[in-house]
């Protein structure tokens, strides 16, 4: 047990102030933090209620960064919501094609050819390594460690983004993925390179572990904070990091076993006590993980087409029918829910965004905490207000 | 011993620092704009229409079909049909477009436009210093402005414009074909009705009415 560890506070509560009467004097002070505090990634607004430094309430406040996505969607064909989902959350795009991909393809009975699906696998694993090294350099970010670590992570992220560039054209907005497959090839120079990547990412992951993972100040700052307990985790059906750090067996790729993650060997890393470091650590253990997944599947990747021939991409209808569709996000469980009426365009188009679950409970996290670890149980949730408010 | 863990923070810190001076792994920033890197060959910003030859007006692949108006998702493109045709590439006539605007400052660079084009016409380019100091023309771009030559698309994206060229040389090829064997078809025909019309006119005694046309008889070769 570490001697720095913070306890969290026992039987909290709200102690007003009083006055010689005995009548209590108002000194909570109700703070909006946000929407454009630096430390609240992106456009979020808390408002929280302090006694003195400490959290009483909090009430999370989003709908800032709201476009519209699930009604453009249901104007625009299937394959032209594609692109739009890659600015939900703008840091796992390939993920998020993925899971729009998957599902129509459900909806539209299409196979997707063996070499399309070993690139998807290494696509959302380069994601998931990418999402959460920025993760990772936030969070030391939102607990002070202004610039340095964060500058590393970012890096790191940029030769992934560079390797997506090559393939899919953009950095971020890869919109690579298309039902029955995958847009473009990859040749087998890039398969080499990424393999390179990899193997180096482990020495940067060890680097970066040495720089944070025992730092005293990172344990005294995050071990014992923001608890979330096992039973909360899953009544407020939390997925993702947060969820494994809570102690809950749950990954998608695991219990769906959608894609070919079923011939991968990896396993899923679990934390113990739910807090803020746990969440931390899941995330780098997850890391580890998928490097082990893209050394298997870039060793194994075979030769053959990357496109289900009966695909097709204008005058796409699907048969009249309903269909959710979920994967394995590096936030969480990203599912898309699509009704169609055989038409070129779906009838209902409803995403479920990790983000926006594992939010809801921010102030069950926060409670009895002070203000300054506020920040950092934020960070730990690992929001994106693109997938938030979409 | 305290603090232990936060000097091998630092020593990571200043290994990185000073590695900076020495390792391109540890330094990995490019002074833009007085260097610059050069475009992946999938790099994708903005569309453009290709034309072949010289003549942007007459060389424009673009038939007005009116596919990526329709599937572009943020609805940037806005085209008008001309109401008379000119020759494509094929020699077949074809509408093309009186207005072809894109309204740059909408687009998000998706490439959905190039991937439903069945013409090969619209293409996505590498340049993205596109600002301007006009905020209501400035961005859009008009079919002048869109056109470019197929020397550019091989400039831009050499491996692709390649592989655009053979497939619009096999539709080209197709299409020759096919006006060959109906040419062909036609002469044919023609001949067949000559000797036909001989025939009759031979087989007719002099001075009577011409017969009525009836349907020629199966040539034994067909």
């Amino acid at each position: 047990m570490n001697a720095f560890a913070a306890q969290p506070p026992k039987n909290f509560e709200v102690k007003p102030k009083l006055d010689r009467s005995g009548t209590p004097i108002g000194d909570l002070l109700e703070i909006s933090m946000g929407p454009h505090h630096p430390s609240t990634h992106g456009v979020f607004r808390m408002d929280v209620v302090l006694d003195g430094e400490t959290v009483v309430k909090l009430k999370p406040v989003f709908g800032y960064l709201h476009r519209n996505h699930e009604k453009i969607g249901e104007n625009i064909s299937y394959l032209s919501s594609m692109p739009y989902t890659d600015r939900l959350d703008y840091f796992c795009s390939m993920t998020n094609n993925w899971a729009y991909a998957l599902t129509i393809e459900k909806l539209a009975g299409l196979a997707v050819p063996e070499r399309a699906e070993y690139i998807r696998v290494i696509m959302a694993e380069l994601t998931r390594l990418q999402s959460h090294t920025c993760l990772v350099g936030f969070f030391v970010q939102d607990m002070g460690a202004l610039g340095t670590p964060m500058m590393y992570a970012f890096r790191e992220r940029e030769k992934i983004l560079d390797l997506f560039e090559e393939v899919s054209g953009a950095r971020m907005m890869c919109n690579y993925m298309r039902f029955g497959g995958v847009r473009v090839d990859v040749s087998d120079d890039w398969i080499a390179r990424t393999k390179q990547l990899v193997a180096d990412y482990c020495k940067f992951l060890d680097e970066f572990e040495t720089f944070i993972a025992e730092n005293e100040i990172v344990l005294a700052r995050t071990q014992g904070v923001g608890v979330l307990s096992r039973e909360l985790a899953i009544s407020a059906s939390i997925t993702g990091p947060m969820l494994r750090a809570a102690g809950v067996n749950y990954d998608l790729r695991k219990v769906d076993k959608y894609g070919f993650y079923s011939r991968f060997n990896f396993k899923v890393p679990l934390g113990d006590h739910g807090d803020v470091y746990d969440r931390y650590m899941v995330r780098v253990l997850e890391m580890r993980e998928s490097i082990k997944i893209l050394d298997e599947a870039l060793r194994d990747i075979p030769a053959g087409p990357v496109m289900d021939p009966k695909a097709k991409l204008r005058g796409f209808r699907p048969k009249p029918g309903e269909v959710y569709g979920r994967v394995e996000a590096p936030k969480g469980e990203l599912g898309f829910y699509v009704i169609s009426d055989g038409s070129p365009n779906p009838y209902r188009y409803r995403i479920r965004p990790p983000s926006f679950v594992n939010l809801t409970i921010l102030e069950d996290m926060c409670l009895g905490h002070k203000v300054s670890d506020a920040i950092v149980i934020l960070g730990s949730v690992d929001i994106v207000l693109g997938e938030v408010d979409r | 011993m305290l603090g232990e863990q936060i000097i091998k923070g630092m020593a990571v810190t200043a290994k990185n620092f000073f590695g900076s001076y020495v390792s391109k792994e540890r330094l990995t920033t490019v002074q833009y704009p007085e260097e610059r890197l050069v475009p992946k060959e999938n790099t994708r910003q903005f569309p453009f229409l290709v034309y072949d030859g010289d003549d942007a007006e007459k060389g424009l692949r673009c038939v007005a079909c009116q596919i990526c108006e329709k599937e572009c998702p943020p609805q940037c493109i806005y085209i008008i049909k001309s109401k008379d045709k000119k020759p494509d590439y094929k020699g077949q006539a074809q509408v093309y477009p009186i207005t072809f605007d894109i309204d740059i400052s909408v687009c998000m660079s998706c490439s959905i436009c190039v991937e439903v084009c069945p013409f090969e016409s619209i293409k996505m380019d590498t340049e993205f210093e596109l600002s301007t100091d006009d905020r209501f023309e400035g961005l859009l771009l008009h079919k002048k402005d869109l056109a470019k030559s197929n020397s550019h698309y091989h400039k831009v994206h050499a491996q692709d414009a390649k592989d655009s060229d053979a497939a619009l040389a096999v539709e080209k090829a197709k299409a020759e074909a096919k006006a060959k064997a109906a040419a062909e078809a036609k002469a044919k025909a023609d001949a067949e009705a000559k000797a036909k019309a001989a025939a009759a006119a031979a087989a007719a005694p002099v001075g009577a009415p011409p017969v009525p046309t009836t349907p020629p008889p199966a040539s034994p070769n067909k």
